[in-house]
């Protein structure tokens, strides 16, 4: 028995090492690019991460055009890539078609689910990172009054300007919150001089911190509000020191953690499939504390920050996802 | 304009034009440390070298015959269609709410039409408003057709968001068409030919595109519109002197134009993705003015340039894919060449062609 216990492990360490060695990750990055200083760049360096960490090279794919997407995972499925992992909603399509020509590969899909057994799914809860910002927005600002800069009007964006809001109406029920998105197409993603525009129009009104869950257009949101001289609030990956003491905090999506564990799970032969729901619970959103912001973040404000996590991780508080059903009840 | 002998406008000029425009490229793909024939070996490969990539560019190349054939009818009555973008934008709208009404009843072949009638009236209006704010009220078309192009972005953004967009998912995006509607690809002709085109989308639009190719030389070259549009085209003032009505040409030619782009919507909508999404035409609308002045406005040019970009099209991503230092943007430069050098620039070396070729006539000294 003992022996025969053995002998499975010896082969399963066998069977781990070949597969250490054979896996050829591969990442396909969706429309806004590799550097896109936003969620496609998290990605990118979840991926780098893992080479430096285990000298194991990946290769990558910026798609031009959505007939692009299906062709890309084909190739690298052809071409025994294994896992592979798409970045952004827009992939599902592609990546439900291809998944079912290819079972013997994995894949991995970010901000969508795809219902096959050789897919990972990996979603994270923004509201409930947005939540957080949103609490110490609330304490930071003196006059009660918010801004929230958006980039594509979309559910997803949506969730994050609701759970915001939750945030900051759960420490000031009377604060004052501009909500405003910066188009209606994919443009909206990276058109800074616009954002910087509707930042200086929220700040006009009144609004002393803006938080902005709009891609490239959010470093203008991130300029004009250091300009004017009020805080702002970035998103996906830590923007604190794009302008040190003018950037509250930073609302963190993981993305690079994901595509990092999908890699190493890959490489240890551990891949699973199913839905992945990455939230505070499982530190796949957080808020970014460093040196930039460190004076700007007062002892009862982190205080009440870590308070309100607490309460979210133990379900205390529910914070509302704007994708249920469609509405914002704060 | 003295003209030059037809090989060398047709043939030479365009030929002199690309071979810069690669010259450049190679010369970039050099300075990243690359070697330019390994990039022109890949860009052959990814476009003719296998069935699928066949499949590809041939995919490609049909949504850039329809916005050519789009830009050039406008180009024959003097008119710059800049918004043929907006109008295929609009044609999809067209094509795709044919297909949402009509997939649960019918099979596609049934729909086809309609759709087609969908995409080319959506395009249609979308270009004749241009055409008729310039022959009624002066608004210059380039400008209008720009305009054009950004309303229709916004338009579609907020139809499909909230409107089209199937509750409760997070893709921007109509549901998918039933299988049933959706246009069927031309595996089996391309087997025929012993090619295998595999997930490659090229679907009967292409033939489609090509009959559009007749249609068009037909019109501007064998009907009485036609020869009345390059009259206006020609000279406008001569052209009202002999009855032709300026306002009736513009709107109708920029009608034509809109519904020609509109169609192209088809391929991707019905033949690709199944659905309505955002920014259908993926930037053919702005590669069809390329097409078309590469082309010399003429539909056989058209069906060339067409191919050509068709092949920097999947030869490009080919090469971003084999060639992991050579970037997307990278891929887009390259294009941008060829546009700058075959498009906007082709002219640069008639002087030169002039002093080679042109017939020394009596009226010209020395």
């Amino acid at each position: 028995m003992l022996r025969k216990l053995m002998a499975a492990l010896a082969a399963a360490l066998i069977g781990g090492a070949a597969a250490a060695a054979e896996i050829k990750p591969a990442v396909v990055y969706d429309l806004g690019g590799k550097f896109d200083k936003s969620f496609n760049e998290a990605a990118w360096m979840g991926a780098e991460r893992f080479k430096a960490d285990t000298g194991i090279d990946y290769r990558d794919f910026e798609i031009q055009n959505d007939a692009q997407r299906e062709q890309a995972l084909r190739r690298f499925a052809q071409q025994g890539y294994n896992p592979i992992i798409a970045i952004g909603f827009s992939q599902a399509a592609a990546v439900e078609k291809v998944a079912a020509e290819f079972p013997e590969v994995n894949f991995g899909i970010v901000d969508m689910v795809v219902d096959l057994p050789n897919v990972r799914s990996i979603l994270f809860r923004e509201h409930e990172g947005s939540f957080l910002v949103g609490v110490m927005a609330a304490m930071a600002s003196k006059t009660g009054k918010v801004g929230f800069v958006g980039g594509m009007d979309i559910p997803l964006i949506r969730r994050f300007a609701c759970g915001y809001l939750g945030g900051v109406r759960y420490v000031n029920p009377k604060a004052e919150v501009f909500q405003q998105m910066t188009g209606d197409t994919g443009a909206a993603w990276n058109d800074p001089a616009k954002g910087a525009e509707i930042a200086r129009s929220q700040i006009d009104r009144g609004a002393d911190v803006i938080y902005h869950a709009a891609g490239g257009t959010g470093v203008g949101v991130l300029q004009a509000a250091a300009e004017a001289g009020v805080l702002g609030i970035g998103v996906d990956s830590n923007q604190n020191g794009l302008h040190p003491g003018h950037v509250l905090t930073s609302m963190l999506k993981r993305v690079d953690q994901a595509v990092y564990k999908a890699f190493e799970d890959a490489m240890k032969g551990q891949f699973t499939a199913g839905i992945y729901v990455l939230g505070l619970k499982e530190d796949g959103v957080g808020y970014a504390m460093d040196e930039n912001n460190a004076p700007l973040v007062t002892p009862e404000m982190k205080a009440a920050v870590e308070a309100a996590a607490d309460k979210i991780r133990s379900g205390e508080i529910v914070v509302h996802d704007y994708m249920s059903d469609m509405s914002c009840p704060y | 304009m003295t003209p030059l002998p037809r090989w060398v406008e047709y043939g030479l000029m365009p030929v002199l034009n690309l071979a810069l425009a690669f010259l450049l490229a190679g010369l970039v793909v050099l300075l990243i440390g690359e070697s330019p024939l390994e990039a022109v070996r890949h860009i052959i490969y990814g476009a003719f070298g296998y069935g699928e990539g066949i499949g590809f560019t041939l995919y490609y190349s049909t949504n850039f015959i329809l916005t050519g054939l789009a830009v050039a009818v406008a180009f024959h009555a003097a008119q710059f269609n800049i918004g043929a973008e907006g109008q295929a934008y609009l044609g999809g709208l067209g094509a795709g709410l044919a297909c949402l009404a009509l997939d649960r009843h019918l099979p596609w072949w049934a729909i086809l039409p309609f759709a087609m009638l969908g995409a080319m009236v959506f395009g249609m209006v979308w270009g004749a408003i241009p055409g008729w704010l310039q022959a009624r009220r002066g608004a210059h078309v380039v400008i209008t057709t720009i305009m054009f192009n950004f309303l229709a972005a916004s338009l579609m953004g907020y139809l499909i968001v909230n409107h089209l967009k199937v509750p409760g998912n997070a893709s921007v995006q109509s549901r998918t068409f039933e299988p049933g509607a959706r246009l069927p690809k031309l595996e089996e002709t391309m087997r025929l030919l012993g090619l295998d085109i595999g997930g490659a989308p090229l679907n009967i639009t292409f033939p489609i595109a090509l009959l559009a190719c007749l249609a068009v030389w037909i019109l501007i070259w064998r009907s009485k519109l036609g020869y009345e549009i390059r009259v206006f085209g020609a000279n406008p003032t001569a052209a009202r002197y002999a009855g032709i009505r300026g306002v009736r040409i513009t709107v109708t030619v920029m009608a034509i134009s809109g519904a020609l782009a509109g169609l192209m919507a088809v391929n991707p909508v019905m033949g690709e993705q199944n659905r309505i999404f955002l920014d259908i035409p993926g930037g053919a609308g702005f590669v069809g003015i390329a097409v078309a002045l590469m082309g010399r406005a003429h539909p056989l040019g058209i069906v060339l340039a067409a191919l050509l970009f068709g092949v920097l099209y999947q030869g490009g991503a080919e090469l971003a894919f084999e060639m992991p230092s050579i970037t997307r943007d990278m891929v887009v430069l390259i294009q941008g060449l060829a546009i700058l050098f075959a498009g906007a620039m082709e002219q640069l070396f008639r002087p030169a062609l002039l002093q080679l070729f042109a017939p020394r006539g009596p009226g010209r000294a020395g």
